[in-house]
């Protein structure tokens, strides 16, 4: 069997829906974020696979993907900084607690 | 110096603003502020008099005031030989009166109200004498009736004063009614306010002779009212009520005498207008024989003075109607002097004695020389005797009359003359001579200081001597100076200066034999002629006349519009109109708290509700809105696919 292009996006659509449920289900801030990640990393295997098939021997999915990479990274490091400070002023990183935007 | 004779009434109304805005809680400071205002506009008064001395011409100074559509109103000043002679008159009295005052106003709580008013009234004065134009003498005029009114009414806590100052100021309008009527008329007549403008219509002619007598009547309207002529003349008596040094100087030397220089001053008008002459001279001639047979019996010292100048002013006014603008003016000139000089005597004795009744003084002539000795030389020149200054110009009026062809005022006058020298020198025998009536008040009585007394000598003085440019035989005397278009030198009348003298003299004689020696019983006298007596000693009843026909039909009139007019009909619809709104106010607060209330309460009750409603969507957790955002999305693709 020969992995192909509709593959690499039914593969890429299970993970970004994983995600999405995780980010709209999940109470653990760190859960939440880490389904971010998952839906960061759906996105960069579309990146990537519309590159190697539509265009390939040109590297612009690919370079995209390590640019979002990145930037995942930095995201990831702000809102762990952010679970932490909510850790410490709710004494848990539960977010049902987390109702200061409530009327 | 003539361009700046304003000067001369300005210096008194500086002194009037000083005193009430500066100096008023000093009272020497005051009454010297006053006084040195009064002599330096004497000084500057005798350079003026100087001036036109040597050039008898009239000079003009004028502005314009207001240009109203082409008709100009001017102020200004109009500066001749009548205006030196009222300038010299108006000054000196008002000096001596003010230095007087210093020792008879004494100790008064309002001592520096008394200045500041005196200054006012100096300036007044000073003002209506220069004034060029009918309507500059009209606001002069109202001015020193303010004044009169002020000072008449000085002490008002006494009602009688109070009230005498109201009569005096609602006496006088009544003659300046008619005094803006006359204005009005001459002015649209001949079109201007100026003086001089007028007087050269008038003498051209351009004015109907029917309607300058109206105007001239009705100008002297004003004349009888300020120179309390018949029937105006109530006022004067009741004058006396205020401080006598204002007695001497408005009621007697200048202010009364401003009616008298009003008909000099529009003398042209009057010779042009023979009618309003005739009863000018008539009601003169009349108001000098009542008003003197009033004076034959009256026993408060100053009222007697009153009359007396009633009486004497009726002199000036018969003599100006008759054509004697000489005469008129030269009585006024040496009136001013003698009569203010009887009232300071007058207020001298009051002030030693504390009462007005002449039969509670007597016998005062030892204790008082000074006052004494000036009130006989005043009595003699107002009587007439050779060679003070009454003599000169009460012969120089005689003369005019005698030249008149109906003989009733020169009848008249020398009757009145008789009259003058008999109450004269009653008043001088009851006060003087004779044994002390009241023991306790003569105790108490002594000379007054030297401020009045030499006020009386100064004045005494100028009562012998200020005559004397009258003289008949100088022929660069007085008429020479003062006269209207041609000098007229009166010959002198042996005969007529005789009879005037015997009919003065016999005055005094009888007045002599009835109070001094008492040879003629006055009681007898009295009770044999118990009727006239009667009628003189009520003034003829005047004021019971005015009181039952003008007064109290006025004061009737007045309750009926009050109490059937004004509560009956103004109240009435006041307080309807008033129920009414209060009416109208009910229903329309219904209408706000009901319907205005209502919709705007609802507004907010609906606002609110929703608001409570919507407000649970706002949970605050992030994980909702984001999937409502998802949900939505979702909803955008499914609707595109399809």
């Amino acid at each position: 069997m020969v992995v192909g292009l509709t593959h690499y996006v039914i593969l890429s659509s299970i993970l970004f829906c994983v995600g999405i449920f995780g980010v709209l289900t999940r109470r653990n801030a760190i859960a939440i974020l880490m389904s971010i990640e998952l839906m960061f990393n759906a996105v960069n295997i579309n990146f990537v696979a519309f590159s190697k098939f539509v265009t390939p021997g040109e590297f612009i999915g690919q370079i995209f993907a390590i640019f979002v990479i990145t930037i995942a990274a930095a995201e990831a490091t702000v809102g762990l900084a952010i679970v932490l400070l909510i850790y410490r002023n709710f004494k848990g990183i539960n977010v049902d607690n987390i109702n200061l935007m409530k009327w | 110096m003539l361009a700046n004779a304003w000067i001369i009434p300005l210096l008194p109304l500086t002194a009037f603003v000083v005193i009430v805005f500066f100096t008023h809680r000093n009272q020497r400071l005051s009454s010297f502020v006053s006084i040195g205002a009064i002599c330096l506009s004497w000084v500057l008064a005798l350079v003026v008099i100087g001036s036109v001395l040597k050039n008898p011409v009239s000079s003009e100074f004028k502005f314009t005031w207001l240009n109203l559509l082409g008709f100009k109103v001017e102020m200004g000043m109009l500066i001749d030989s009548l205006t030196a002679v009222m300038l010299f008159v108006v000054c000196t009295v008002s000096m001596l009166v003010h230095i007087y005052s210093v020792g008879y106003m004494h100790g008064d709580p309002r001592f520096s109200r008394f200045f500041s008013f005196l200054s006012l009234f100096s300036f007044s004065m000073l003002g209506l004498i220069l004034a060029n134009n009918f309507l500059g003498i009209f606001v002069f005029w109202e001015l020193v009736g303010l004044t009169s009114y002020l000072l008449i009414g000085f002490w008002f806590e006494k009602k009688v004063a109070s009230d005498a100052g109201k009569k005096a100021f609602i006496t006088t309008r009544t003659g300046d009614l008619g005094f803006i009527v006359g204005i009005l008329i001459l002015t649209t007549a001949a079109g201007t306010f100026n003086f001089r403008e007028m007087f050269h219509a008038v003498e051209a002619g351009h004015i109907p002779v029917a309607l300058l007598t109206l105007g001239a009547i009705f100008l002297f309207a004003g004349a009888v009212g300020k120179s309390a002529q018949f029937p105006l003349h109530v006022w004067l008596p009741d004058a006396m009520e205020g401080p006598t040094p204002v007695s001497a100087l408005i009621h007697a030397a200048t202010m009364v005498a401003a009616g008298v220089y009003l008909v000099a001053r529009t003398m042209t008008i009057y010779m042009a207008a023979e009618n309003a002459a005739i009863v000018v001279a008539s009601i003169g001639c009349f108001t000098a024989f009542l008003a003197a047979s009033i004076g034959l019996v009256q026993n408060d010292i100053k009222r007697v003075l009153a009359y007396s100048t009633i009486s004497q002013l009726g002199y000036m006014i018969m003599v100006l109607g008759l054509g004697g603008y000489t005469a008129g003016t030269f009585h006024l000139y040496t009136h001013a002097f003698f009569k203010a000089l009887l009232f300071l005597g007058a207020g001298s004795v009051i002030h030693a004695m504390h009462t007005n009744d002449i039969w509670d003084m007597g016998g005062l002539y030892p204790k008082m020389k000074t006052t004494a000795i000036t009130f006989i030389v005043a009595s003699l020149s107002i009587s007439g005797i050779f060679p003070l200054s009454g003599f000169w110009s009460k012969d120089e009026i005689l003369a005019v009359a005698s030249h008149y062809p109906n003989p009733i005022f020169l009848i008249v006058g020398t009757l009145v003359a008789g009259m003058t020298s008999f109450y004269m020198f009653r008043l001088c025998f009851v006060t003087f001579f004779g044994k002390p009536r009241d023991q306790h008040k003569f105790d108490h009585a002594h000379e007054s200081p030297k401020v009045m007394t030499i006020p009386l000598i100064v004045l005494a003085v100028l009562a012998v001597i200020a005559g004397w440019v009258g003289i008949p035989w100088l022929k660069h005397g007085y008429s020479a100076f003062v006269y209207h278009h041609e000098p007229h030198h009166a010959e002198p009348n042996f005969i007529l200066m005789i009879v005037s003298t015997l009919v003065a003299l016999s005055g005094i004689y009888l007045a002599y034999a009835m109070y001094y020696k008492k040879s003629i019983s006055a009681d007898k006298l009295k009770a044999k002629f118990s009727f006239i007596y009667k009628v003189l000693y009520n003034k003829y009843y005047f004021d019971e006349l005015y009181h039952a026909v003008i007064i109290n039909p006025l004061l009737k009139l007045c309750d009926f519009l009050f109490g059937r007019v004004d509560v009956g009909v103004v109240d009435w619809l006041v307080n309807r109109a008033g129920r009414f709104t209060v009416f109208f106010s009910d229903v329309q607060e219904w209408f706000d708290s009901h319907i205005v209330d209502g919709a705007v309460n609802g507004t907010a009750f609906v606002t609110r509700g929703i608001g409570s409603g919507l407000k649970k969507v706002q949970t605050g957790q992030l994980q909702n809105y984001a999937f409502v955002i998802f949900f939505g999305l979702v909803l955008i693709i499914i609707f595109k696919l399809m």
